[in-house]
């Protein structure tokens, strides 16, 4: 292993010391109450910590350890999760560091079979994906979250015990100084695949473990590589297994390589084994291991997201094969989806009940991920003879058409679920197009670069963060207080990508939810119609 | 039912002989790969999830079936 590798001069600057908060000084019959606990200070507890502070609530931020992860881990993040970024304030320095990637390739054998492009069109602010390792996108949230001050986040908080009561939670804590308790209206689980809290809970965890087993590398080295997506079926250097090559900053590539079912991990993780297979992939041996790591991929999830006043979400909640970057973006997602609901609720401005929404429209996002996944898995590592026969058959197939190439699952990358959810407001007129009530926004470009609102995602990010309505109008309309206004006056030509995007003509208006879902659309709306779905949007339905 | 099991072909017994013709002198092994590829091919043709789904109910009844009736002959 190198020794000075990046990971440990991140971990230099980023260790946190443990202090001793006031809250711990309360007696335990009489904790120190709060709106909102999260437990994990991984991407998703502290995308949501922020999210919900500049909402305008008191958080805290608990974390069993005193720095931020270990391992590049997630790497991949989806053009979603920069959007959500971009509204927390980090999304620029995720991409300024980042690997900035869309094109895919996926070889068989020695040969190219074909490749893909995530983005093939222009006018988006944020590209497809970027590579970055974990740990800087971790460290850059937590520079964010110590801007904030309703962010209490406590480093060597491990939560050990957990009481429902009617309308609190209480969370006992331990820490260098022992034990304390607080108590908060709602508990939100963001403590990783392994969650403690879901055992507290009581909660299952079921679904499906792999027998194939991965071995994933991240290794140092300077190479003339493009930065694109690399995936092999049965490549040359690792004969009838796959393989995939992404490249990362700082020069860190991750190498992901199959092994046998029956392999040995403690043998495989062995650099002095891994070295030989990696340096007959890259053709040299002039690499240094950052990190290696062996992985059973499992797929898994609980069926309740929300068990009384504790809420799970990312990994805590639901796990997938990682070949599709479903992972981390699907908790920001969740993370996204759940903070504005939460908001709403500990203000009172809607009924608990539309928590419920977050167990339906995350859940049916859990289904897909882990059914997408899954798929790749299988199809990367067939269970039978039979399997075998038909993904060879789909690859020799994909030497010459095209309904081959788009049949060979080399991971199908993430993109945002659309919702069927009780708080869309269902089309009332006909619609050739743009995003339907469920679906996520979609960026274009609205002004030119130097009015600091070049893109949609900008002027929702200015206007926004509540919900806000995108009309094609000139006239001023009279919208219900509270709502941000993104208006485009006149369709010119430089707006027609805008125009084609949203199917929109004179007098279309569409009604963003917080978290940048569509609520509504309408051709002609009324004050009513909007403050309809309004009201259906904010769980009042 | 979206899939049609009127008898399509003009000439049944062609399309047939064909199919066999296809698996002279091939193994098993190389039968069986034939037969994946055959049946990917015909499916994209074809392109209608329904009418797959109900292919695949109907092909896999009769094997089930016919399977059945042959281990009670023995």
């Amino acid at each position: 292993m190198a020794q000075a590798n990046i990971q440990a001069e991140i971990e230099a600057k980023t260790r946190f010391g443990y202090r001793r908060h006031a809250d711990q000084d309360f007696g335990a019959a009489e904790p120190a109450m709060h709106g909102v606990v999260v437990v994990g200070a991984g991407p998703v507890g502290l995308s949501l910590a922020i999210d919900l502070a500049q909402r305008g609530q008191s958080v805290v931020l608990l974390d069993d350890a005193d720095r931020i992860g270990e391992g590049s881990r997630a790497i991949c993040f989806s053009k979603r999760s920069l959007e959500f970024w971009d509204r927390l304030g980090v999304g620029q320095r995720m991409v300024d560091k980042g690997v900035v990637w869309q094109v895919g390739k996926i070889f068989h054998g020695a040969s190219l079979l074909y490749q893909f492009d995530l983005l093939p069109e222009e006018g988006h602010k944020r590209p497809a994906f970027i590579n970055l390792q974990q740990f800087y996108a971790e460290a850059y949230l937590v520079d964010r979250v110590t801007e904030l001050p309703d962010i209490s986040l406590r480093w060597r908080n491990r939560v050990v015990g957990l009481d429902q009561r009617n309308d609190h939670v209480i969370l006992s804590i331990d820490t260098p100084d022992g034990l304390y308790r607080i108590g908060a209206s709602y508990v939100i689980a963001c403590d990783g695949a392994r969650s403690s809290l879901r055992q507290m809970v009581g909660a299952e965890f079921s679904g499906q473990v792999f027998e194939d087993q991965f071995l994933i590398a991240d290794v140092r080295m300077t190479a003339a590589f493009p930065t694109e997506r690399w995936f092999w079926f049965d490549p040359p250097f690792h004969a009838g297994r796959s393989a995939l090559l992404h490249k990362q900053p700082d020069d860190i590539w991750r190498i992901d390589l199959q092994l046998d079912r029956d392999a040995d991990p403690a043998v495989e993780k062995h650099p002095e084994n891994v070295r030989p297979r990696i340096a007959r992939m890259l053709g040299h041996d002039q690499f240094d291991f950052e990190w290696i790591s062996l992985y059973k991929f499992q797929c898994r999830r609980m069926a309740r997201l929300i068990h009384g006043r504790v809420i799970f979400a990312g990994d805590a909640a639901h796990q997938v094969s990682p070949f599709g970057a479903r992972g981390a973006n699907s908790g920001l997602e969740d993370a996204e989806n759940l903070a504005w609901k939460l908001d709403r609720v500990l203000r009172k401005a809607s009924p608990e009940t539309l928590l419920e929404s977050y167990q339906i429209e995350r859940s049916a996002a859990a289904d897909e991920n882990i059914r997408e996944s899954t798929r790749s898995t299988d199809f990367m590592a067939p269970a039978t003879r039979q399997e075998a026969r038909l993904r060879k058959a789909v690859l020799s197939l994909a030497k010459e058409t095209e309904f081959g190439k788009r049949m060979v699952n080399g991971g199908r990358l993430s993109v945002p679920s659309i919702y069927e959810t009780s708080l869309s407001t269902a089309d009332g007129e006909v619609w050739c197009g743009g995003p339907r009530p469920g679906a996520s926004m979609l960026d274009a470009r609205i002004a030119p670069p130097e009015s600091g609102l070049e893109y949609l995602t900008d002027a929702f990010k200015a206007f926004g963060r509540g919900f806000t309505i995108l009309e094609f109008a000139n006239g001023a309309a009279e919208w219900p207080d509270g709502v941000g206004i993104v208006r485009i006056g006149g369709i010119s030509d430089s707006l027609e990508t805008l125009r084609a995007r949203y199917d929109a003509e004179p007098g279309t208006a569409y009604l963003f939810r917080p978290d940048g879902y569509v609520a509504a659309r309408f051709r002609h709306p009324t004050r009513e119609a909007i403050e309809a779905a309004l009201k259906r949007a904010t769980g009042y339905s | 039912m979206a899939l049609s099991t009127r008898s399509n072909f003009e000439k049944p017994d062609d399309a047939f002989r064909a199919i066999v013709e296809a698996h002279r002198g091939l193994s098993d092994e190389q039968s069986a790969d034939l037969n994946a590829a055959l049946v990917l091919i015909l499916a994209n043709h074809i392109g209608d999830f329904d009418v797959l789904r109900e292919a695949i109910e109907l092909a896999k009844r009769r094997m089930l079936e016919a399977s059945q009736q042959q281990q009670q002959q023995q």
